[in-house]
């Protein structure tokens, strides 16, 4: 029952193709040239061109959110955006969270709270609680509850998920 | 000298004995007066930050150089015959390197001959005809596309009700009924059961087809180095993937590699071989390339499996006081098109209650349609659903409190075989729970659902919310078995690596088996790391299935473990001159009276250059004079919406008896997550098969409802916590599905509490709901 849909805003884009065609892609800060067929997602770009796998691929059509990643700063769906769409957009993927080996609050705190089991959903939940907190660093668990509302999982983590984001937000408003 | 001796296993609700050999000593479940450094304590996932990274690679997530992508064709049809296949067209597409089918694939028998790879005759709708190996993912759908078969439809059935008549086309050529005949199971004598009891209640309850849709789909990827196999492969048992696979395609085993690093879930549905995985290898052999297989969503949800739907008449005779004189069950299941394994249904009617008289017959039915798999506790979670409610309706018309009547059944044997139970925690979690609850405020009203309607609104104001509450028992086995076996090594810097071959399918096996050994040895625990999950560590390990994991490999650890102490503790003694039995290793290092300070492992072993310590462990054979099991009780308070039909979980209290807890954290994920998906389970979760068709009309996430964020009632649980000193050296059960087994059965008798009317059919959907109230 996924409630909160997510695409990117469709903006004009030249026509290219058929056949592969080059594109560069910001992905967690570093710029990537790529040669790719135009309709490649931005998911199988990130995990097949780039080796980015940390991103998941578990439904391939807008309804799990296992493989979200913040697009402009914004949640989004990486298998409902073509990698086209995406070219020249700053790309986060759960690769860019951990800075210098240190991981980020969000990671620690879903370490501590066992927010996750099988861990396929986990950098979906990961990069919706930051897209979340980017924007809200004192969220209610109410908040919480929606910002996760599309990324399903199906070991039912979801109580832990919830702890996890709120322990997270307290980590970061802390400096922590 | 190892000794070979007959053991006793249960393994989801079938019993069988097996041949088991014991070597090395014995050791006894640490007691209460054991300091315990590790067991028992919240210790977080040593892979976690693995998985939080990103870095964890899944099977999906393998990709080897110069890897191909294979896509299979599937059948649009629920029964027909191949007349004709011609792939040349896809062939040609650039990008193609194979095209396998039934014409140039071996003709490799499948699920005990039911079907094979490739089959002619395809028997439900997602059935597999033909695979494309491409370059691209998108090349080998452009493919499929292109093959062209020619179908000579046949008759179908869908309903396993008509299956069984006469006139029903046949899906498997020996006949619609699982081996031929019921599988029954009876004891006592039932017609003077029934001529005792004052009361019979008898009903018909339904249960529905639901699907594991597991995050991270069925998949495998294939190398060929020489003529040595190796597949990375998401499953629930590494070795008997490797066993299938060496039989099908004629490789002696250690030529056979299968590799299970991480997985996105499993449930049940990746407990064998999948016939990608054998494609996959087919193609690898065709093309001299890798080659990965995943399957897509649609396709995990039309041929991963699924828990069956069941029809169950059940019928309970009791005395005025509740006594139960006899219970009859006969129970059909949809197999769908290939049965290997039926789920026991009649597992809770046959075990949970004190009752002398008891039938439990089952009808295993092939129809055509997506065939079954376990599923997360298969069978027990559709028995106790009925048998569950059918004692809430009993203790309605007898007018006793629903937890009393099940006190008042309470087995202290296992009736199945007279055994007493090595432990049974059920009466205190029974009785923890209804406190947590607060069961006895709850329902000592007279009349209940008045009392629950008042809470739902104000005084005079019409109610649209019915509150209601309601209560399940379960019994699960979880008592793990032999064979499994580990290796404990002590590295010269002191370091300590546990080999096993089981898999970790998300449940936290790793680091529960970390906590084990550091626990046995006396070291920290960040010096342990475990490796599985790769059948070329060499050491056998069950499937992780039937919450057997801990129990079964969890004991090999240990003893693998102790064994390594007792040859460091050797070599510490001679190595500093010390009297061994003054040596005490705690924290990593050596202590003694003998010596002026303590000695680090590594300072002793590093004298010896290169030497290392290999303890071996193979777990113990289970109990002979003892039922070992599980056990668990859960209460649910919902509020129904009169006006829209929505269940609303409010909360679910629970309490189960798995033994020793080893590790909280992750236990309390285990039944978190269990009993998430009852929920699930309970309310909205449901295959669809078109009637007209037989194809699966919600084969994906969006029309098949899962249980989301939105959709989580509080949870409170506690464990009874109990060491079981009988069912093998921790002391410890298993946990992982146990928590879904009564999860939907209290949901259920709280819907029906707060309705003053029973559904006797899963899910509770508000069309459902409303079709009730309508009857008011």
């Amino acid at each position: 029952m996924a409630t909160k849909a997510v695409r990117p805003k469709k903006r004009k884009i030249a026509v290219r193709g058929p056949g592969k065609t080059p594109i560069k892609l910001i992905v967690n800060g570093e710029t990537h040239e790529l040669l790719v067929e135009p309709r490649r997602t931005l998911l199988d770009a990130l995990r097949k061109d780039l080796g980015l796998t940390g991103t998941k691929r578990a439904c391939d059509e807008g309804t799990c959110g296992a493989c979200t990643v913040l697009l402009d700063g914004k949640p989004i769906y990486a298998c409902m955006a073509l990698a086209l769409e995406c070219e020249g957009r700053s790309i986060e993927t759960v690769e860019g969270l951990a800075r210098n080996g240190k991981l980020h609050p969000i990671q620690a705190a879903f370490i501590e709270e066992d927010a996750l089991q099988c861990g396929f959903c986990t950098p979906g939940q990961i990069m919706s609680v930051k897209a979340l907190l980017d924007e809200n660093p004192n969220p209610t668990l109410e908040d919480v509850k929606r910002a996760v509302s599309g990324n399903l999982c199906r070991c039912g983590a979801y109580p832990k998920i919830f702890k996890a984001a709120l322990r997270a937000a307290e980590l970061l408003r802390s400096g922590s | 000298m190892p000794k070979v001796i007959k053991t006793r296993t249960e393994f989801e609700g079938h019993v069988f004995e097996e041949y088991v050999v014991v070597e090395g000593e014995g050791l006894s479940a640490w007691d209460a007066q054991t300091p315990l450094r590790y067991i028992g304590r919240q210790i977080p996932r040593t892979d976690g930050p693995e998985r939080v990274t990103g870095k964890a690679v899944y099977t999906f997530d393998v990709q080897l150089p110069g890897m191909l992508y294979g896509k299979i064709l599937r059948s649009p049809h629920p029964h027909a015959r191949i007349k004709s296949i011609n792939t040349q067209r896809a062939e040609r597409l650039p990008g193609v390197r194979a095209v396998l089918s039934f014409k140039n694939a071996p003709k490799l028998s499948f699920r005990q001959g039911q079907t094979f790879l490739f089959d002619e005759i395809v028997r439900y709708v997602g059935d597999e005809v033909a695979c494309v190996i491409a370059d691209e993912e998108e090349i080998a759908e452009d493919a499929l596309e292109l093959i062209e078969v020619e179908y000579e439809r046949l008759p179908f059935v869908l309903d396993p009700e008509e299956a069984l008549r006469p006139e029903a086309p046949n899906v498997q050529p020996s006949g619609n009924l699982l081996n031929g005949k019921p599988d029954i199971y009876e004891r006592g004598d039932l017609d003077r059961g029934f001529s005792q009891a004052d009361l019979i209640v008898e009903r018909t309850f339904r249960t529905q087809c639901a699907l594991h849709n597991c995050l991270e789909t069925h998949g495998s990827v294939a190398l060929w180095e020489g003529d040595a196999l190796t597949v990375w492969d998401s499953t629930q048992h590494i070795f008997g993937v490797r066993a299938g696979l060496a039989q099908l395609l004629g490789l002696p085993l250690h030529k056979v590699r299968v590799i299970k690093r991480y997985m996105g879930g499993g449930f049940g549905s990746k407990n064998g071989l999948g016939k990608y995985t054998v494609i996959a290898a087919l193609g690898a052999k065709a093309t001299g390339r890798p080659v990965k297989i995943m399957l897509d969503r649609h396709e995990e949800n039309l041929a991963a499996g699924n828990r069956p739907s069941t029809i169950q008449h059940l019928k309970v005779g009791a005395r005025r006081d509740g006594t139960l004189t006899a219970l009859e069950l006969k129970a059909i299941v949809n197999a769908g098109a290939f049965c290997t394994w039926p789920p026991s249904v009649g597992g809770p009617a046959r075990q949970l209650y004190l009752c002398p008289n008891v039938k439990t017959e089952q009808y295993t039915v092939f129809t055509n349609t997506g065939p079954l798999s376990a599923f997360r506790a298969p069978g027990y979670v559709e028995g106790t659903f009925a048998l569950e409610s059918l004692m809430d309706e009993l203790a309605h018309e007898l007018k006793i409190d629903p937890l009393e009547l099940r006190l008042k059944n309470y087995a202290e044997i296992d009736q199945t075989t007279g055994r007493p139970y090595s432990t049974k925690g059920l009466r205190e979690a029974y009785e923890r729970g209804a406190k947590l609850f607060g069961w006895k405020a709850l329902t000592s009203n007279p009349s209940p659902v008045a009392h629950l309607r008042e809470r739902g609104g104000a005084v005079g104001e019409r109610a649209t919310k019915l509150r209601g509450v309601g209560m399940a028992s379960q019994i699960w086995s979880g008592n793990g078995m032999p064979p499994a076996y580990a290796i404990v090594k002590i590295n010269p810097d002191g370091t300590a690596t546990v080999v096993t071959g089981t898999q970790d399918i998300g449940t936290g096996t790793k680091t529960v088996l970390a906590q084990i050994a550091a626990e046995e040895l006396g070291f920290p625990i960040e010096k342990i790391s475990v490796e599985i999950g790769d059948t070329q560590l060499g050491l056998y390990a069950p499937l992780s299935a039937g919450s057997m994991t801990v129990a079964s490999v969890g004991p090999a650890v240990r003893l693998a473990a102790h064994e390594a102490r007792q040859q460091l503790l050797d070599v510490a003694a001679q190595v500093l001159e010390v009297p061994r039995e003054s040596l005490a290793i705690c924290d990593g290092l050596l202590s003694s009276p003998a010596l002026k300070e303590a000695v680090a492992i590594k300072d002793v072993l590093e004298k010896l250059e290169n030497f290392m310590i290999i303890g071996r462990g193979a777990r113990e054979p289970n109990p002979e004079d003892v039922a070992v099991n599980t056990f668990g009780a859960q209460f649910a308070e919902v509020t129904v919406d009169t006006e829209t039909g929505e269940v609303k979980v409010e909360r679910i209290v629970a309490v189960h008896d798995s033994g020793r807890v080893i590790n909280p954290l992750t236990l309390s994920s285990q039944i978190e997550g269990g009993i998430i998906q009852g929920l699930g389970y309970a309310l909205f979760e449901q295959r669809v098969v078109d009637r007209n068709t037989g194809v699966v009309v919600n084969d994906n996430l969006e029309n098949y409802k899962l249980p989301t964020a939105l959709d989580i009632p509080e949870i409170v649980f506690e464990m009874v916590d109990r060491p079981d000193h009988r069912a093998n050296n921790l002391g410890a059960k298993g946990v992982g599905e146990p928590p879904i087994i009564p999860t939907a059965a209290a949901i259920a008798n709280a819907v029906a509490n707060a309705l003053g009317i029973r559904i006797y059919e899963l899910p509770l959907t508000r069309e459902k709901i409303l079709k009730a109230l309508k009857r008011v």
